[in-house]
Parts: C-alpha cells; sequence; structure tokens
C-alpha cells in the first residue's frame, strides 16, 4: 500500500516536472496529436519533448513487459499513472493502433519472435498501423470477407479491397483480415496478416463523410506479395483473433478508457438557454432530456467500473464488450443530439466564423457513424440477445 | 471501493434467496391477497427477526448488526424478486432507520429491542396528499407544556394498519420536527386502503394528538437534515426492491420467449423480440450499478450519497416501467390473465416506484441538484 502512495508521489512529480503545459490541453483535432510513423510529423515542439520523455521513462507503453519495450508496471501502478495523467489533464504522447489494438492481439496470438519484432516498433513509435477489416460486401457480416490470399509457396498474393480503413492513406503497415481457405465455412477460412503499405500493388482513396472530413479511405490490394512470416497465429483461424480485437475496438469506441474532459451538457445548456427567476432552464421539455440523459451517461460510467471491477473477479462476459458498444454509442448520440439542441442555430454554423468553429454540426455528423461503425447497433443487440440471454436462432 | 458486493454480503444475499424463495415466493402473496388482501405471515416475520435481518442496520451499541445498507439492499432486492410480503421497508428500511438517524438516545434504547425482536413495527408518516415531497408539511406539533400536540392527516403509510409506532414528520415555520408516535393513542384514526400490489397502506388522521417531548426524534439535530438522510436511505432501499422486480420479470419474460411457439417457431427467434431483451438487459445493467453505489454510498457516508440515491431512484423507476410492461406484452394474452404471476411484477412495480417520488420527480431533482 505504502509503496503505491509512494510511486503515486512520485507520478504526480515527474508528471508535474515533464509534461509540458500546452500537452495538459484538451486534443483540439486529430492532427493536433502524434501519430508516429516513417514520415513522423511533430506539429509542435512540446509534442516532441514530451513523446521523448515518455519513451526515456518507458511509459508510452507503461503496462507491456520491459522485453517488448514496456515500463513493466503492474496494474495497480498504471491505474494510479492512468489518475494522474488524467488529473492533469496530460495527452498520450502517442496515437497508435499499434498500442491500442494490434499489440493486444501481438501478445495473445503471435509467436515470441514476432512479438520481439513488432512490439518494441510499437513502443517506438516506428510504424503507423492501420486495420483492415471491413470491405465493400462485408460490413456487418464481416466473416463473409473476399479479399484473397493465395499461397505462392515462399509467400501469400494477396488480391481485393478494404474500407473503412482509417488512416490508410498515412499509414506504413496495415494488419489485415484474408481469405486463405476458399472450401470451408465462411467463418473457417479467415487469416490474420500483417502487410507492408509501401509494397507494390498496394493503394488507397480517402472517403468523404457527411461531416465533411474523416480519417476513412478505401484500400486497394492487387498481388501484392506479403512473405509468410507475416503471418500471425494460426492459419485460417484468424477469425479468433478478430472477435478479439473487435472485443478491444467496441470498448474503445464505447468510450471505455477515454480521459478527454468534457463540459456536461447541462453547463453547455446554461450557457445558452434563458433562465428563470429560479435560475433554472426556463424550457422545461429541454431540462427533463438533459436531466435525463446525464443520469444515463453517470450511471454508464458507474458501469464501466462495476464491470472492471467484477473481471477482476474473474465473473465477466467477453460479449458484455457488446452492450458497452451499443450503450456507449448510442449515448454519445444523444448528448450530441442535446448539444445541438441547446445551441439553437449556432449548432448549425458549418464553416468556421466568429460565432463557431463549425464543430458543433460535424460531430453531430460524425456520431451518426459511432452505432454503424465497429458492428451496428443492431449486430451489438443480436450478440447481447444471443450470447448473453441464449435467446434460439432459427 | 470496488463496485462488488462482498463475499459477506453474497452470502446473506444467497440466503435471503434461499428463504423467501422456500417461504415467501410469489404464490405466497397470491395466497395472502386471495385470503381477504392480509397484510403479511406473522410467522415469516418472526424467522426474518430470528435471521437477525431486523438488526441490520442497527449499531451494536443497541445490540444491532451494524452490517449496513448493502447488506439490507440485498435482501430487499430478493423480496422485490419474490414479492414476498413484509414490515421489512415499513420498520426496518424507514422506522429502524429513523431512529437510528436520531439522536434522542433514551428512545433508542428504549424502541430498538422490541424492533430487532420484530414484536415492535414502526412505519414512516410522511406524506402528505397524492404526491411525495420533502419540504412544506400541513402536519403541525405545537408545543404545550412538557407535550406536543399532532394536527395533520398522512398518506400512503405502509404497513400503517399493523405498525405500532408511526414516526410522524411535521413542520412549524419550516423547522422540521419529527415524532415517533405510539398507533393506539387518542385522536390517531386509521383508515386503511388496499393498492393494486395488493398491499395495506394507511391515511391517518392525527387529531389533537398529544405525545410527550420525550417521544421527539430530533432533538439538537436539524429536522430537515434528518430527513434528508432518511429519505436517501428510502429511495436506496426501494431502488434496491426495485432492482429485484425487474430482474425476476425479466428472467421470466426470457424463460417465456424461449419456451411458447407461434407459427411453429418458438417466438425468442423473433429478432423484434431479441431487440427489446436486449436492450432491457443493458438498462438493467446501468440499475445494477447506481443501486449499490447509492447503498455503498450510504454506508461510506459518502458526501454524494444523496445524488446517488436521486440516481437511483430515478433510474429504477423509469426501468421497471419498461421492464414490466414489456414482461406483459412479451407474454401476449397470458400475460393480462390473473393466472400469471407476471402481472403482479407489474402492479407492485406500480406502487413502488410511486414511493418516495417517482421517475419524473426525481429527474427534476437531479437537475436542481446540478443547478439548472
Amino acid at each position: 500500500m505504502n509503496d503505491l502512495s509512494d510511486f503515486r508521489t512520485a507520478t504526480r512529480v515527474w508528471l508535474e516536472a515533464n509534461c509540458p503545459h500546452s500537452m495538459r490541453q484538451p486534443v483540439k483535432d486529430p492532427f493536433d496529436v502524434y501519430w508516429g510513423g516513417r514520415n513522423a510529423i511533430f506539429t509542435t515542439q512540446d509534442q516532441k519533448i514530451w513523446f521523448e520523455k515518455m519513451l526515456e521513462k518507458r511509459w508510452i507503453v507503461p503496462y507491456w513487459e520491459e522485453k517488448y519495450g514496456g515500463g513493466g508496471l503492474t496494474p495497480e501502478e498504471n491505474n494510479i499513472l492512468t489518475q494522474e495523467m488524467t488529473r492533469l489533464g496530460c495527452r498520450k504522447p502517442l496515437y497508435s493502433f499499434g498500442i491500442s489494438m494490434l499489440g493486444p492481439a501481438l501478445l495473445k496470438f503471435a509467436t515470441e519472435e514476432q512479438k520481439l519484432h513488432y512490439l518494441p516498433q510499437i513502443v517506438e513509435g516506428k510504424i503507423w498501423w492501420c486495420q483492415g477489416y471491413s470491405e465493400p460486401n462485408a460490413g456487418s457480416d464481416l466473416a463473409s470477407l473476399q479479399t484473397k490470399a493465395l499461397d505462392k509457396g515462399d509467400h501469400y498474393e494477396i488480391t481485393g479491397s478494404k474500407v473503412w480503413t482509417s488512416y490508410a492513406d498515412k499509414s506504413d503497415w496495415i494488419f489485415c483480415l484474408v481469405r486463405t481457405d476458399f472450401e470451408a465455412t465462411k467463418h473457417a477460412g479467415i487469416s490474420f496478416i500483417l502487410i507492408d503499405m509501401a509494397s507494390e500493388g498496394v493503394s488507397t482513396r480517402p472517403i468523404k463523410l457527411i461531416s465533411g472530413k474523416s480519417p476513412f479511405c478505401e484500400t486497394f490490394f492487387d498481388g501484392v506479395k506479403v512473405p509468410k512470416e507475416n503471418l500471425i497465429g494460426t492459419l485460417n483461424e484468424g477469425w479468433n483473433i478478430a472477435k478479439f480485437l473487435l472485443t478491444h475496438e467496441r470498448q474503445m469506441i464505447g468510450g471505455i478508457g477515454e480521459t478527454d474532459i468534457r463540459k456536461e451538457v447541462h453547463e453547455v445548456a446554461i450557457e445558452n438557454l434563458p433562465i428563470n427567476s429560479k435560475g433554472l432552464i426556463s424550457d422545461g421539455v429541454l431540462r427533463s432530456q438533459i436531466s435525463d440523459f446525464e443520469i444515463d451517461e453517470e450511471i454508464f460510467e458507474l458501469t464501466i467500473q462495476r464491470i472492471t471491477d467484477e473481471a477482476k473477479t474473474g465473473n465477466n462476459s467477453g460479449a458484455l464488450s457488446s452492450f458497452f458498444k451499443y450503450y456507449g454509442t448510442e449515448l454519445n448520440i444523444k448528448r450530441q443530439e442535446l448539444l445541438m439542441a441547446v445551441t439553437g442555430t449556432d449548432s448549425l454554423i458549418w464553416e468556421e466564423n466568429e460565432k463557431s468553429d463549425g464543430d458543433l454540426a460535424r460531430k453531430f455528423c460524425r456520431s451518426k457513424g459511432n452505432s454503424i461503425e465497429g458492428g451496428t447497433s443492431e449486430i451489438q443487440l443480436n450478440i447481447i440477445s444471443k450470447l448473453i440471454l441464449g435467446l434460439p436462432t432459427k | 471501493m470496488a463496485l462488488i458486493i462482498t463475499e459477506e454480503q453474497k452470502m446473506l444475499k444467497d440466503s435471503a434467496a434461499e428463504l423467501l424463495k422456500a417461504k415467501a415466493p410469489v404464490n405466497e402473496m397470491r395466497a395472502l391477497r386471495d385470503q381477504g388482501y392480509m397484510t403479511f405471515d406473522s410467522n415469516l416475520w418472526r424467522e426474518i427477526a430470528s435471521l437477525g435481518w431486523t438488526a441490520l442496520t442497527i449499531p451494536e451499541r443497541y445490540n444491532g448488526l451494524d452490517f449496513g445498507h448493502v447488506g439490507l439492499g440485498q435482501i430487499l432486492e430478493e423480496t422485490g424478486r419474490n414479492l414476498s410480503k413484509s414490515p421489512l421497508i415499513s420498520s426496518i428500511l424507514l422506522g429502524a432507520s429513523a431512529l437510528r438517524i436520531s439522536d434522542n438516545k433514551v428512545l433508542k434504547a428504549k424502541i430498538f429491542p422490541g424492533l430487532i425482536e420484530g414484536s415492535t413495527q414502526l412505519t414512516l408518516a410522511l406524506q402528505e396528499g397524492k404526491y411525495h415531497k420533502t419540504t412544506s408539511f400541513q402536519t403541525k406539533a405545537v408545543p404545550e407544556g412538557e407535550n406536543y400536540v399532532i394536527d395533520g392527516t398522512k398518506t400512503m403509510v405502509i404497513d400503517g394498519t399493523t405498525a405500532s409506532h408511526f414516526v410522524v414528520v411535521s413542520e412549524i415555520d419550516k423547522a422540521i420536527s419529527i415524532f415517533l408516535v405510539k398507533a393506539d393513542l387518542e385522536g390517531v384514526n386509521i383508515s386503511k386502503n388496499i393498492l393494486m400490489d395488493s398491499g395495506t397502506y394507511a391515511d391517518i388522521t392525527f387529531d389533537k394528538v398529544v405525545v410527550s417531548a420525550e417521544n421527539k426524534l430530533n432533538i439538537q439535530l436539524d429536522g430537515s437534515r434528518m430527513l434528508d438522510e432518511l429519505m436517501t436511505i428510502a429511495y436506496s432501499g426501494v431502488a434496491a426492491e426495485l432492482l429485484g422486480i425487474c430482474q425476476e420479470a425479466f428472467e421470466i419474460t426470457i424463460q417465456y420467449l424461449k419456451e411458447r411457439s407461434q407459427f411453429g417457431v418458438i417466438i425468442g427467434t423473433y429478432q423484434a423480440l431479441q431487440h427489446r431483451a436486449a436492450i432491457m438487459f443493458s438498462e438493467i445493467e446501468l440499475c445494477k450499478s447506481i443501486v449499490l453505489k447509492a447503498l455503498q454510498a450510504i454506508d461510506e457516508k459518502d458526501a454524494n450519497a444523496k445524488r446517488y440515491a436521486h440516481l437511483a431512484k430515478a433510474k429504477l423507476g423509469k426501468t421497471v416501467k419498461m421492464v414490466t410492461n414489456e414482461a406483459i406484452q412479451m407474454h401476449g394474452g397470458i400475460g393480462v390473465t390473473d393466472d400469471a404471476n407476471i402481472g403482479f411484477y407489474l402492479k407492485r412495480a406500480r406502487v413502488a416506484q410511486q414511493l418516495f417520488g417517482d421517475y419524473n420527480y426525481h429527474v427534476d431533482q437531479l437537475a436542481a441538484l446540478k443547478g439548472f
């Protein structure tokens, strides 16, 4: 106990001393942060300082083992570090799908040699990773994916296309689901493979969303040669890795581990809406809607805590990630809807002017994707009803 | 503190589940109703007292178990699952808590033994008129020499026809005073109401009822602070019962979806029902978290305990309506017959969600607490 409180004190002191002030401000947009990669760009000097300090401290991925470039912190120490970073408002030093998604999959499914090769590079931010899952004809029905990997002796030859690959146009490598058995049932013929985006035959095209901008791309593979050692896990058993990663992704989209400090809806409401003589929002209908929303928002946070605490005692079901994903995204959609309502016609401004940065309308539009990406709300409800409630299929 | 129950709390919950399922299941509640709306089974109440459930939240210095409200909440959740009838809410959740919060040590020493034993049964006389509120009471207690004279009418007094004492909330010039009043005093007129849950409630008129000053529960203690603390317990405790109702009604319904066939298929295969079931599941997951948080907050004297209690009663009030409505709908025709037990859950839910303020009340209170 004492050791942990010493650790907390030391952590607080170190963060105070080393985290530049501008790295304690909320992130403005996805390019206001450091993503690493072959063509790494620090958009500010403070970003560079912060990344280098954290790298030196081995706190880029503090909870991975030291041999993989991590800091070797215990879960308790890591919790303390997260809490202290949240308290100060410290940004993550490196934004990376390698840390949040590929890393956990490698730790669980890769060979020791692959782990030693890829994990330290993730920590050092040397590779910008993207994810190749969905295809034009494999969205909700992901397992019907058709991108093929043909066995050519010493390598695979990959042909097909992926869609919704975030930052594919900026990424160095992609972790990808491909079909390696064309006779087997759809779940049984899938493999998980890593592909260098600089390979011949890879091309990308950005997708513009209703929010006006987005990191999404289409990615095309035209006879791309990939060495066999890039396969992760067992051939044709990639669906297990896919499910494992989707669980991670759903928890992320559901807002778990989100440390951004956001204004509460009622605070925005008070700043904008007329107030009556009792100091309350005059619009009683909107007031009830906000209160109702904030009840669910607060209790959802408590639910994340409860289920995390239960998981520590061994009571957990992986299918609960579907509940998190469903509920978290529906809440965010309600939040955006309410923020639009309380901000009136100012919320409609699209191009930045002196009244608004145009963020609200764009965020509202973007939130419409939340209940679709990573498995639609309807898919999550299917999973809950089948895997948790045990309701039968026809 | 981790948001999970301890091993000891889990053991208590399991033993409550076992006892209530055996001795006070929903069919027992049906039998009590069919015997002319009997209030509860006194043998069961004696057994509850012998198990120490009546002593759970009473301090050790008064021979209580000091086990806390998370413990009592586990039992209330099980009474919700079984729709078990007993004076646990009136006498223990409300009565014992009022006495525990009170700074009248003489009264505590006098009343706690009978309360623990089960022979003394308290209940709270708070509401006036049709709605729950915690300010502006019309019931007056006017000092007269060594005594107070109480005048006023209270409604929705739970187990009001069987309780031996009433905890009466009165007000003069915005100052709240709370008294323990014996049910058999002169001027106490009790009129019985049977509500839709087959439970017995009372409207009670206090007509110049003389009580001695020794029966004042708040001596130095501020009356509205005492009431606040009591309401925190009431909201959270009733929410715990509602959680049991939600879970049981939900589980009965899921089971029905797996058994009932129409058009040659099990109706649980229909996505139209599956998605609604999954939504109910999700809402109940939220309910579990807030009920436990609210109960823990009482035991830990958390500064936000009152807000958590409002959150719990708001969320459970809303969810129990949704779940019991859906439960009836998904049962189809059988769901609206008296033969099926699912209707009892709907009816108890309607009463319990109004007790101490419905969803609308708590949504409004929460907004006011946050200053909007």
